[in-house]
């Protein structure tokens, strides 16, 4: 049984984690949590991107939310944004929200297919 | 269009309610979820601390044209909750006060061959926290005289400046939530 003790020890792991990143973040992902991002999925979408930053070892990106962006056809919509640039990854599940963290996050490099919208 | 979402388990309406509470700038959310086996009842309520709402504003947010959004014209997650509850012999109630904050309760007849299963929890909480480090959320889960409790105020206690949102710290919150609504007598769905 766990116990809230055994936080202590998680807050040295996290000091670590956070030692690693300077106080600085590398990209940002967004989840848009309207309800038409929720009853499309988005909450296995935040749970996917945030086991994949855990296996990947990944402490310097920060997860976020937002409501409803008008997107609703297109939910589960994620933003990354990552260099100044935004792009917002629609219909996204479980599966291509591991790939987007691989691909764009990890590696940098856009996932094309997947991409609604882009600012330059 | 709309009319096509579908949200099928009571801890994803959970997930979307709360996120009213945070759109009303809520520092605390406590979740109630308590199953009542004698009296065949399953109470949710949500309760923030949020800017609330006035009475007359209370009395129309069952009506999808009533919302304060601007990117859609309908609200939803208020009227599909009504809905399911009202589907399971129940009802919602709202209450609200400006500056107060607004608690919603939702009763479901438990036994009800309509109820959606509560389904998953932890990623319901792992949702809110992660993205929402800085709210409080109280998680409170009662069932067959058992319970289970999440206070994020008493894990910053221990964290002691160390964010809700950190990888390490999700991850314990999820097996913590996880071991704890593991105890069979807490179990909602059969
Ligand atoms: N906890 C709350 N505190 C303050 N205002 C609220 C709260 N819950 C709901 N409201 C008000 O009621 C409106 C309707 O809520 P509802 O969840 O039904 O739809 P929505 O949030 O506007 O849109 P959707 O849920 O479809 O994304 C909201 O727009 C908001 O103005
Ligand atoms: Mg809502």
């Amino acid at each position: 049984m766990k116990t809230l003790e055994d936080l202590k020890k998680v807050r040295e792991k996290a000091l670590e984690q956070m030692k690693i990143r300077e106080g600085k973040f590398s990209a940002r992902v967004v989840v848009a949590m309207g309800t038409c991002g929720i009853a499309a999925g988005a909450r296995e979408v935040m749970s996917a991107i945030l086991d994949e930053l855990d296996k990947r070892g990944v402490t310097d990106i920060s997860v976020t939310q937002s409501g409803c962006k008008g997107l609703c056809e297109q939910e589960p919509t994620v933003d990354v944004i990552k260099d100044d640039q935004v792009v917002t990854y629609g219909y996204v599940d479980s599966d291509k929200a591991r790939q987007i963290v691989g691909q764009h996050l990890v590696n940098g490099s856009i996932v094309d297919e997947w991409v609604v919208t882009a600012t330059n | 269009m709309a009319g096509e979402w579908n949200v099928r388990e009571l801890s994803m309406h959970i997930l979307d309610l709360a996120q009213n509470s945070i759109a009303a700038g809520a520092s605390l959310i406590e979740i109630d979820v308590i199953a009542d086996k004698k009296s065949d009842s399953l109470k949710i309520s949500i309760r923030d601390n949020g800017a609330g709402m006035s009475a007359e504003y209370v009395a129309q947010v069952r009506y999808p044209f009533t919302t304060s959004r601007t990117t859609r014209r309908v609200g939803l997650g208020i009227p599909m909750f009504a809905e399911a509850a009202r589907e399971c012999d129940g009802d919602l109630t709202l209450d609200s006060s400006p500056g107060e904050g607004t608690c919603l309760e939702a009763v479901f007849k438990l036994s009800h061959i309509d109820r959606a299963p509560m389904g998953d929890i932890s990623s319901t909480l792992i949702a809110l926290i992660a993205a929402n480090p800085d709210i409080d959320i109280v998680y409170r889960h009662q069932s067959n005289s058992s319970e289970f409790m999440l206070d994020t105020r008493e894990l910053r206690v221990q964290l002691d400046g160390v964010a809700l949102n950190e990888n390490a710290v999700l991850k314990w919150i999820a097996e913590y939530v996880a071991d704890g609504l593991s105890d069979k007598s807490l179990a909602i769905d059969n």
